[in-house]
């Protein structure tokens, strides 16, 4: 029980950051590659990949892990965008997206992880 | 402090509109986001990954959420247009915060440190394949599914024009 309330407090401020910084992204930049998706993917994989590497204890783990960290990312949107850009043959940009993701939401969980365990020692 | 900013200021209606928007959106894609969540949450218990072995739960719930999403985005803008806080709850909320992108990444990267490249490529790969085919086929299938349901309504409405023409439209309804 209280465990399903940290991820519920993670997810009740990860999600609408998610919405909030696409949002933002959208307004600055006018452009069909997914920013924002890729902004969320690669902060929320450096982070959790930090806090699996510490490793924090199991209590803030799912509060920012599962909780935050799981709301903040999505590949829902991923995909979902990704689609939309093969639909609208944007090649380029649809492997853009992919690569993106991929390559540096995977990197960032890779760098959060050393980080933390240079810092941990 | 805003009632004399109002009165000083006035910002113009759209602005005050856009300002006041936000906040049931904002609390759609936190509600959502926390439903989500907790049922990722509820199947990782149920499936606790292993490092090192095929991470199954995140997996299953990005390949869920991809297929639902592809169902949900064409029902949004063919069948529920119009409906502002639906997108925000059910698209951006709750399967937003179902899949994961995080878990994906930092899973690859526990495999690969205890020796599992093979898995970690695996998982890799095939949930992006996976992912992919399932967004298509959610938004294909759909898609396919309500010109069905229109053509036939349509070719109902053309055959008996007199039984349906003081129905109100059954697909419309006002601002909740």
């Amino acid at each position: 029980m209280m465990a399903a309330l940290l991820v519920a407090l993670g997810a009740a401020v990860g999600a609408p950051l998610r919405y909030l910084t696409d949002q933002a992204i959208r307004a600055r930049h006018d452009s069909v590659f997914p920013w924002g998706t890729v902004t969320v993917n690669v902060t929320g994989s450096l982070l959790l990949g930090f806090l699996v590497g510490l490793p924090a204890n199991d209590a803030f783990l799912l509060l920012a892990g599962t909780g935050f960290c799981g709301a903040l990312t999505t590949y829902s949107t991923f995909s979902y965008e990704t689609l939309r850009l093969v639909q609208t043959r944007a090649w380029p940009v649809a492997v853009a997206s992919v690569l993106a993701n991929l390559g540096a939401g995977i990197g960032a969980a890779f760098a959060g992880v050393a980080l933390a365990q240079a810092i941990v020692g | 402090m805003t009632s004399v900013s109002s009165v000083v200021r006035r910002p113009d209606q759209a602005t005050a509109a856009r300002r006041a928007g936000r906040w049931p959106e904002l609390g759609a894609v936190a509600a959502g986001g926390v439903v989500g969540s907790l049922a990722r949450f509820g199947l990782h218990e149920a499936v606790p990954s292993v490092a090192g072995q095929f991470p199954w739960a995140t997996f299953a719930v990005n390949v869920t959420g991809c297929l639902l999403i592809g169902v949900l985005m064409v029902l949004l803008t063919e069948v529920w247009a119009g409906r502002r806080l639906l997108r925000p709850f059910l698209g951006v909320g709750v399967l937003g915060g179902f899949t994961t992108f995080s878990a994906y990444a930092v899973e690859i990267e526990q495999a690969v440190s205890v020796g599992a490249a093979r898995t970690a490529l695996l998982y890799l790969g095939g949930t992006l394949v996976a992912a992919m085919l399932a967004v298509g086929a959610g938004a294909g299938l759909t898609g396919a599914a309500v010109r069905t349901v229109r053509r036939r309504t349509a070719a109902r409405r053309t055959a008996a024009p007199k039984q349906i023409a003081h129905r109100p439209d059954r697909h419309r309804r006002g601002p909740r």
